[in-house]
């Protein structure tokens, strides 16, 4: 029955996601008051009967239903209930599910939100419901998770390992959360130019900061889950699904600045509808990418060029659609007030140029080689090395100016004030790279530099904090300074791990040691452990130092037989400002194995510093709901 | 002109300026820093020079795994027509088999084996990279349903 009610409410959403698309556009076309309160209905109706097909889905899974295909697939009797809860997005089929109740959810809170007047929000609905039907289209044809089984096995195949852990329970809720998000400012900004409504960048702003928070915190659990799960130490790399996610972000964080120009002042309104079109945009093809098989990644869960083909066409549709519809309408806005060449919309258009640029670039890094196979055949990949030279660069220069936007105001700044108040925080970042140079090895220019910078960010915002107060009603300015000082925090924990990591790998047996980095590792042998639905064998690593005993460690392979497939389970031992990381190797002769150990400086302070941004956007989103209706313009107003 | 075309003009500027900036790095770091992928057919046929990085795949040749001293290991590469012998020092990723597929990432050295500095396997047991299926089908040895 399960299966059946899970399908039948997929096929009710779908009727309900076209009601809602039809209804939405009418009803803002119209302006009739009736299809607009049909569109709400639809909307809250939709994500009953998607979240219902969603809880059909993860009973199945819960109960061990191996007679829909999908379970049976991706699950096993004896897998913790965890993982058996997200087991269900650990496959394709179940995580286009999660797709769309989360773009459901979002449907249902512009409905109840009713943001932005009743005809924008009724075309933004309609916007919502076109999507929502093309992406239950898209399960039903091609990726259907209740499809049934006959005969039914006796056992499920089993999760993917890597994907049994916390981090998988998190990760993709989170980074879809991000994701679909973004497709709620998509809906404002083409219902803007539907209804040829000015102000939709202030209705669409709580989604944009819930989008935005979501994506940063989804990118870092990734970027976390990678770091201990995969075992090889390191936090980013370049891969082209880690890509998938930065560019959204790089482009939503640019929407956030514009945005907040536009809303002020109508500075750069058609910019703005541009950028919420394209981070939708390459979230859609973020999920190409991810989903289509056509890159080699632990997220491709299967090759199948029918799905790429589908979600092709929806990409051509929805981008196609609403640039067309851009096209049309974008030239009759008009202009915002007009602005001095020192002023905050200067600083925040430069924020938007660096920011697209750097998008740019890990973009052609990561479709180049894909082009080019298409066309030539020539398969190549694209490395660090590549992302060191090209958006390393850009992405410094951003973050050197970033301290200026919040001290210049609207239209006209005060570009020698702004630079008086931040001399302090000048002075620190000098220091800074005195200290770094004069005490640390090796010595480099780019290190150097990746301090001053941190600390300049970071001095920045404590000034900004200074001088605005900690109060209530200064939630706006404590949230770009929370921002801004939290992307200081993980530049140092990025140059830190790159500068100064070690890494040692050796055989030993029982008794034996090694060094790395002032530790002593002693290995005191291997043994047998059992856990629910795997077989582990666990290290046990004392570590010395200075001849003292600091800890005992337990790194872990572990044996899944259900799934018939091994795992590496890393130690770590954190002390925040450095990582000593260990993972244990293949066995070799005699009780002997190979141990690999990193210590990694500075490296918590990579993913500390996304929770920082995170916090400074839940200040901006927090101050959004509080106030009801802040100033149009004020001037010398602090920066959200 | 108004203020209005004066800010689109700047506009446009500094976005022309930025582009101009990213492309040039795009391609000054695409023209020495992009790995190619050859089967070992490819790197047979190719004649590809000692010393130049790339990325091998193909499965592991079974009965071709062995480990030497310390953390070394020796093993073949083969896409069914061509083997290449490789040779790496570290830990091989967990789902390493003999008859299954890899990548791996080094240069040839001048006795013609492939020396790897990473070596990476499939993270499933149902998956197995494009690039090694390509490789397995150019050479005629992929079956469907594989």
């Amino acid at each position: 029955m399960t299966g059946e009610i899970g399908q039948l409410a997929l096929c009710l959403a779908l009727a309900l996601a076209l009601v809602l698309a039809i209804s939405g556009i009418g009803g803002a076309r119209l302006g009739a008051a009736g299809a607009q309160a049909i569109a709400s209905s639809s909307a809250a109706g939709m994500l009953v009967f998607i979240g219902l097909a969603f809880g059909a889905l993860t009973y199945a899974s819960i109960v061990s239903d191996f007679s829909i295909l999908n379970v049976a697939q991706n699950s096993h009797t004896l897998k913790p209930l965890i993982y058996k809860i997200s087991g269900v997005w650990g496959n394709h089929e179940g995580s286009m599910l999660l797709w769309v109740l989360v773009l459901a959810l979002y449907t249902a809170a512009i409905a109840f939100s009713r943001r932005g007047g009743a005809r924008l929000t009724s075309a933004a609905l309609g916007v919502m419901g076109m999507l929502a039907a093309a992406f239950i289209l898209f399960i039903l044809f091609t990726s259907n998770p209740f499809l049934r089984l006959d005969p039914v096995p006796f056992e499920g195949a089993g999760l993917n390992p890597l994907l049994q852990d916390f981090g998988l329970a998190v990760h993709p809720p989170m980074l879809y959360a991000g994701y679909v998000g973004l497709s709620a400012s998509f809906a404002y900004a083409a219902a803007a130019l539907i209804t040829q409504e000015r102000d939709w960048a202030r209705a669409a702003r709580p989604f944009m900061l819930t989008a935005w928070i979501a994506l940063t915190l989804g990118i870092a659990l990734g970027s976390w889950w990678a770091y201990y799960e995969l075992g090889w130490g390191g936090f980013w790399f370049w891969d082209p699904v880690e890509n998938a996610s930065l560019m959204p972000w790089l482009v939503a964080t640019a929407l956030l600045h514009s945005a907040l120009a536009t809303e002020r002042t109508g500075a750069f309104r058609s910019w703005s509808l541009l950028l919420a079109i394209a981070a939708f945009s390459l979230s859609l093809i973020g999920t190409f990418l991810v989903r289509s098989g056509v890159l080699s990644s632990v997220h491709s869960f299967a090759n199948d060029p029918e799905r790429g083909f589908f979600i092709l066409v929806l990409i051509g549709g929805a981008v196609g659609g609403a640039l067309a519809l851009f096209a049309w309408r974008a030239p009759s806005l008009d202009g915002g007030a007009s602005f001095e060449p020192a002023s905050r919309e200067t600083a925040l258009l430069l924020n938007n140029v660096f920011l697209a640029a750097a998008a740019a670039t890990v973009f052609v890094g990561t479709l180049y080689p894909l082009a080019l196979d298409a066309l030539t055949g020539t398969k190549i990949s694209v490395g660090p090395p590549y992302f060191a030279i090209t958006f390393a660069p850009i992405f410094i220069a951003l973050l050197i100016l970033v301290p200026f936007g919040p001290r210049l105001a609207w239209r006209k700044g005060d570009l020698p004030a702004a630079l008086r108040t931040l001399a302090p925080a000048l002075g620190i970042a000098l220091v800074a790279a005195a200290v770094i140079l004069a005490f640390t090895a090796p010595r480099t220019l780019a290190g150097c530099g990746a301090f001053a910078v941190a600390a300049w960010l970071i001095g920045a915002s404590a000034i900004e904090v200074r001088e605005r107060g900690l109060g209530a009603f200064q939630a706006g300015a404590l949230a770009s300074a929370l921002a801004h000082a939290g992307l200081g925090v993980t530049l140092i924990g990025i140059a830190g791990t790159t500068l100064w990591r070690s890494e040692a790998l050796e055989v030993l047996g029982p008794g034996e040691s090694m060094n790395i980095a002032g530790y002593t590792l002693r290995f005191d042998g291997v043994k047998g452990a059992h856990g629910p639905n795997y077989d582990a064998a666990r290290a046990t690593v004392t570590v010395l130092s200075g001849g003292w005993t600091i800890a005992v460690m337990h790194p872990e392979k572990r044996v899944f037989p259900a799934e018939g497939q091994d795992t590496v389970e890393t130690a770590i031992r954190t002390t925040i400002v450095s990582d000593l990381y260990l993972a244990l190797g293949d066995q070799r002769e005699q009780g002997r194995w190979i141990l690999r150990a990193y210590v990694n400086p500075l490296a918590p302070l990579i993913w500390l510093g996304a929770l920082v941004m995170a916090l400074g956007g839940f200040a901006a989103l927090w101050n959004r709901l509080r106030v009801a209706r802040p100033a149009s313009v004020a001037v010398a107003a602090p920066a959200e | 002109m108004t203020a209005k075309q004066r800010r689109r003009i700047a506009f446009a500027a500094a976005l022309i300026v930025a582009s101009a900036g990213a492309a040039a790095l795009v391609l000054f770091a695409l023209k020495d820093n992009v790995l190619y992928f050859y089967s070992p057919s490819d790197v047979q046929t190719k004649h590809v020079a000692p010393g130049i990085a790339f990325r091998i795949g193909g499965l592991v040749e079974t009965h071709s795994v062995h480990h030497g001293a310390g953390a070394d290991v020796n093993f073949k590469v083969t896409d069914g027509k061509s083997a290449i012998p490789v040779t790496y020092h570290g830990v091989l990723p967990a789902l390493f088999r003999e008859g299954q597929g890899v990548v791996a990432l080094g240069a040839l050295n001048d006795a013609g084996t492939f020396s790897a500095t990473e070596v990476l396997a499939k993270h499933d047991e149902r998956y197995m990279p494009p690039e090694v299926v390509d490789a397995l089908k150019r050479s005629g040895r992929w079956k469907e349903g594989q």
